[in-house]
């Protein structure tokens, strides 16, 4: 049966792997390359309690169900469409019943909660060709965490499918915000990537600005006005505990950068009209300057495997993005479409970078390769900016700004393909993600 | 200097500090935003000291003098119209050298968070060059950038962007480490 499900994730990708539009006639896969876009309907009966715990069982099965149809590469089949019933994990799979109603993927799981654990299992079958797809998993966790859980199973569920890796259990760093426009209270808060969760890190004494996590999610690096100044901060996740990093006396200090080992940091520093990046070694505390010259360098973000930087400067006259090897030196400009570019944000897989634009009064998150070729825009809006990558490259948060006196800011994501727009909902205003790593 | 006049200028900067919340930014009444010079000389006898009208007061800087500047879009430099209100910044801080000035710089919501910072740094250190090359000593300034942070006004077109490209010189009672 020829069920090649094809899901564009932009020019770039097609061009890149145009051998993937001859993949047919195999086990259960989404390819990710060009084509339409046509989700894959997937089954997913309420996972067994096991033990009575009904309510968890269901919680779980509805954040597993969330998490794929979120992607937009699946659609869930209702419930009452189904013929055959799930009453037990290990009962056997009536594969004809779930191919009748149209299903492609069927995951099965159950629940067992014992005091304050728990434990899930979970099964994904193809059924088309009536095969289990991988072995049965399972995860365990406190009942606390359970959301945890159903994002690990749909991690796998994921994973297996598309041959990528997933990003549902994975947090968000970002700045909540609340008040006026012009007085604006913000603190740093954390969150799981569907907004779940939500973790306040900081009071809204000071002003708080772009936080990022570290590459393995147990530090945050931010800036804020607790000096009366901006300065750098790193803040540990677990205890909240943070303290200011050194810099010279007077000068300001922004838009820090964590290394890709995490060991260090890059990070802007003003003096007179001047900005430069600097990088600094977290442990000794000692610098070097990047950029020299009078204009605006900052935004840097590195390539992952640490050897290049990319950055945003005016020294053209307005704000473009510039690549440097990561000791420094000559840079080269990589944007020259209309308008401003800046916020530039390197994918974890290496190929593409994010941005901000701004052109003829709208704001754009948008993609383009490391040397700067095959540029898209993916949003468009009165402001977006700050964009972040998912920890798997595909799904790109950023922050939404609305117009006039009552603005707000809140998050949202967008395929790396700029399909599948969404809303993280979150308690108040947001601004500034950053997406950790997959736990 | 006479106890009575310390007593005032305290009273004056103690004034200054209490409206410190809704006028921080400058959000204030907004009057005499390049006032002329003249506009509360011609009370004498009856200067109630701190008001507006005593020229040595925190008022008459901010609404007599001008307390800000205003930018281009994405500019720096300063206009003939805010150099004028600098030479008058610069004369009062010369007069009164019991302040000290912080300079703020911002920027409209144009722009993004990070690059702003930079921007609204580059307009405050324009107006601290300026008062510096009209002699006001370096150690009794200040900068620090907000960025697109701290709007005073609220709507999204140019009629609000206009005023919230600015450089504010917040004074405020004090003595350099080291005054020269």
């Amino acid at each position: 049966m020829r069920r090649l499900i094809s899901l564009c994730l932009g020019l770039v990708l097609a061009a890149a792997l145009p051998m993937m539009a001859a993949a047919q006639d195999g086990p259960l896969r989404i390819d990710i390359t060009e084509g339409v876009i046509e989700p894959v309907p997937v089954a997913i009966p309420s996972f067994v309690p096991e033990n009575g715990a009904s309510d968890m069982a269901a919680q779980i099965t509805r954040v597993v169900g969330e998490d794929l149809t979120g992607t937009g590469l699946f659609r869930r089949i209702p419930q009452e469409a189904f013929i055959s019933s799930i009453s037990s994990f290990s009962s056997p799979i009536q594969y004809a019943d779930w191919r009748a109603i149209n299903a492609q993927a069927l995951v099965t799981g159950a629940v067992t909660v014992e005091g304050s654990q728990v434990i899930v299992k979970f099964r994904l079958y193809d059924v088309f060709t009536g095969q289990e797809l991988g072995e049965g998993m399972q995860f365990a966790g406190t009942t606390d965490g359970w959301r945890r859980m159903a994002h690990k199973v749909a991690d796998q569920v994921y994973s297996r499918i598309t041959g990528e890796s997933g990003y549902f259990d994975s947090r968000v760093v970002f700045v909540s915000e609340s008040g006026p426009k012009d007085q604006r209270a913000k603190r740093l808060a954390v969150m799981d990537y569907d907004g779940a969760n939500v973790q306040y890190l900081t009071g809204s004494g000071s002003i708080v600005l772009a936080p990022r996590f570290s590459p393995s999610g147990d530090r945050v690096i931010y800036t804020s006005y607790e000096t009366g100044s901006p300065r750098v901060h790193v803040l540990s996740v677990g205890d909240t505990q943070s303290r200011i990093l050194p810099a010279q006396a007077g000068s300001m200090s922004f838009a820090p950068r964590f290394t890709p080992n995490g060991q260090g940091l890059l990070y802007s520093v003003n003096e007179g009209s001047n900005t430069d990046i600097y990088r600094m070694d977290m442990a000794s505390g000692q610098t070097s300057q990047l950029t020299t010259g009078p204009a605006i360098d900052t935004a840097p973000s590195f390539s992952p495997d640490g050897s290049r930087i990319v950055f945003e400067s005016d020294r053209s006259g307005s704000q473009q993005l510039y690549v440097m090897p990561a000791g420094g030196g000559e840079p080269t400009r990589i944007s020259f479409g209309p308008g401003r570019y800046g916020t530039p944000v390197w994918s974890p897989r290496g190929d593409l970078i994010a941005f901000t634009k701004q052109n003829a009064g709208r704001f754009h998150i948008g993609v383009m390769r490391v040397d700067g070729s095959e540029e898209r825009l993916l949003t468009a809006s009165f402001l977006d900016e700050s964009p972040t990558w998912a920890p798997n490259g595909r799904v790109i948060m950023f922050a939404r700004e609305t117009q006039g006196a009552q603005g707000a800011s809140s998050l949202y994501t967008v395929d790396v393909s700029g399909r599948n727009l969404k809303r993280v909902t979150t308690p108040d205003g947001a601004s500034d993600p950053s997406w950790g790593p997959l736990q | 200097m006479t106890l009575p006049k310390t007593a005032a200028l305290l009273c004056a900067a103690l004034l200054a500090a209490a409206c410190t919340n809704p006028d921080r930014f400058g959000a204030g009444d907004g009057a005499g935003m390049n006032g002329g010079m003249g506009a509360g000389a011609g009370a004498n006898g009856g200067i109630v000291p701190g008001s507006a009208n005593d020229p040595q007061s925190p008022a008459y800087f901010n609404q007599t003098v001008g307390d800000r500047v205003l930018f281009a879009v994405d500019q720096s430099t300063l206009s003939p119209q805010a150099q004028q209100t600098l030479e008058g910044q610069a004369q009062w801080l010369q007069r009164n050298a019991d302040y000290l000035a912080v300079i703020e710089g911002h920027a409209d919501e144009q722009g993004t968070r990070e690059y702003n910072i930079a921007l609204g740094a580059r307009r405050a250190n324009a107006v601290m060059e300026f008062l510096v090359s009209r002699g006001v000593a370096p150690n009794r300034l200040r900068t620090v950038s907000y960025g697109k942070e701290r709007p005073i006004e609220i709507c999204s077109e140019e009629s609000c962007y206009a005023k919230n490209r600015r450089a504010v010189t917040v004074i405020s009672f004090g003595t350099a480490g080291a005054t020269s």
